[in-house]
């Protein structure tokens, strides 16, 4: 009968020789040293330690005490089949028989039945596996190159272009044309169609509640473009129609208010 | 020989510098990760302690989906719209120096701005041309969340969040629109508020209440002024904050679609 140590270094070799690392051979080495030592302090778990014959590996005896654990609760097979199955995938297929076989002999151990869970009851959490990146570096890096892209060009334009600055303000002196700022110049043409009710109380009023209720109104959820047509076309008939309105009154308005070719009349606006 | 072992300039400096990094000074200011600290090695370890270990970074999570990082997916907009906020902030601080919002300081403290303030005129500039660049940022993001079709659940609150956003962004630059106290400005806020009258039942009062009067005057130049530098950059940080914190919560950038 070899020693503990001899097995120690017989398990070594054996792993070694199976290609393992240096670590792992090291730590199944000395799990069945440990295992050695037990048994020869209590005879009845050294023929389970030891039957193998040739290369008694140390993770050979793993699945002889999960089977019978498995075996023993089958009522709570949900559970149990996995502790099976792990062991017996680690330590390749041959040990089984042996396991089955040497079943009296496998140190006793109390099962206890925790609970019987139905199988609808478990649920299973199904992670979509999502292809992520780290933020640094591969997102700060973008956003450095965009906030410096901005910054150059914004420089560069209040370099070349300065901000207006008129006469002292002459409240008897009315400009012609007087233009809102350009975000609401959109308004202000409107106001030229339509009585001020609707024009510059109606119509803003349902834009704001139509914004912030665009995710309870529109109720599909997919965010495929080819399944939300209409609210694509919706959105872009808003954006459309403001961006022309906001454009006819920055550049096709002149003295009056009244439309002027800027190509003819000359431009009526400043930002 | 001699030569040889004294140690250089770039030698000195280099010991200097090692000793800087050393320095529990520098240990204590820079956590680990931090790519100022010595030893940074590109692993996934620090890549994640970067983000984790900064005030700022740790605004973005680790990690997110490479979907996201694409340039046309997003196109910046919401971080450029944020950072204009940024420059607008300080921009708008430097001007704040030379700016009186009285009626009879305020039209030469502009042309004090424009003439004799150092970059006075580039730091205007800039202010102007951020504002009406945040504008467009703000409210193409907000057109992209719509088409990426990021506003639906769970992500509703956040659009609501947006929309605040934006109308605050829009009262920002309204209200700014006139400080200048020029023609332009005055003319275009009279006619801007003229809107307002309108309004049923509360017109009237609410358009009293902002111009501090039946019409433009001193008063509204003080009341907008303060409503610009003061209550609405403080509301406005407020929702950022929620916005940013919510789109953390909600699970980080929407899609893919």
């Amino acid at each position: 009968m070899p020693t503990p140590d001899e097995i120690y270094e017989q398990v070594l070799a054996d792993e070694t020789a199976k290609g393992s690392s240096p670590a792992v051979a090291q730590s199944r080495a000395k799990a069945a040293r440990v295992r050695a030592q037990k048994g020869a302090a209590d005879p009845t778990k050294a023929v389970a330690a030891k039957p193998a014959g040739g290369s008694a590996t140390a993770t050979e005896d793993k699945p002889a005490d999960a089977k019978p654990a498995a075996a023993a609760a089958p009522a709570a097979g949900a559970t149990a089949k996995p502790a099976a199955a792990k062991p017996a995938a680690r330590g390749g297929g041959a040990p089984a028989k042996k396991a089955v076989g040497n079943g009296a002999a496998v140190p006793e151990r109390v099962q206890r039945l925790l609970a019987v869970v139905k199988p609808e009851a478990i649920q299973k959490i199904e992670r979509q596996p999502m292809d992520r990146v780290n933020v640094w570096p591969h997102l700060m890096a973008a956003e450095l190159v965009a906030l410096l892209v901005v910054m150059v060009a914004l420089t560069f334009f209040s370099v070349v272009v300065d901000a207006p600055l008129r006469q002292l303000a002459n409240f008897n002196q009315t400009p012609n044309p007087s233009k809102a700022p350009w975000y609401f110049l959109g308004l202000q043409e409107l106001l030229r169609y339509w009585h001020p009710q609707v024009a510059g109380v109606t119509i803003p009023t349902v834009i704001i509640i139509g914004l912030f209720a665009a995710p309870f109104i529109d109720r599909n959820p997919s965010t495929r473009p080819d399944d939300r047509k209409l609210a694509i076309v919706l959105f872009s008939f808003f954006v459309l129609s403001f961006a022309i309105l906001n454009i006819i009154g920055m550049f096709f308005r002149g003295p009056g208010f009244n439309f002027v070719f800027p190509w003819e009349g000359g431009i009526f606006f400043e930002l | 020989m001699a030569q040889a072992e004294r140690p250089g300039l770039r030698g000195k400096a280099s010991q200097v510098l090692d000793e800087l990094h050393n320095s529990q000074v520098w240990r204590a200011i820079f956590r680990p990760g931090s790519i100022f600290r010595r030893g940074y090695a590109d692993s996934p370890r620090n890549r994640a302690y970067v983000v984790m270990n900064s005030l700022l970074y740790h605004l973005h999570p680790v990690k997110v989906k490479r979907h996201g990082i694409k340039l046309s997916y997003t196109l910046c907009l919401g971080g450029l719209s944020f950072f204009l906020f940024i420059l607008l902030t300080i921009t708008g601080i430097y001007l704040m120096f030379f700016y009186r919002p009285a009626v009879s300081e305020v039209y030469s403290d502009m042309q004090r701005i424009h003439t004799q303030v150092s970059f006075g005129l580039l730091v205007r500039n800039l202010h102007r041309w951020g504002a009406h660049l945040m504008v467009i940022s703000v409210f193409l993001h907000m057109a992209r969340v719509f088409y990426t079709g990021a506003y639906k659940p769970p992500r509703e609150f956040n659009w609501i969040v947006g929309v605040i956003l934006f109308l605050l962004t829009l009262l920002l630059a309204f209200t700014g629109y006139l400080l200048p106290w020029d023609q332009l400005a005055v003319w275009a806020i009279a006619v801007a508020s003229g809107m307002m009258e309108n309004s049923p039942i509360v017109g009237k009062q609410v358009q009293f209440a902002l111009l501090g009067g039946p019409v433009i005057g001193p008063e509204t130049l003080l009341r907008w002024y303060t409503l610009h530098v003061l209550m609405l950059p403080f509301v406005i940080v407020i929702f950022i904050s929620i916005h940013f914190w919510r789109v953390r919560k909600d699970g980080g950038i929407s899609g893919p679609m």
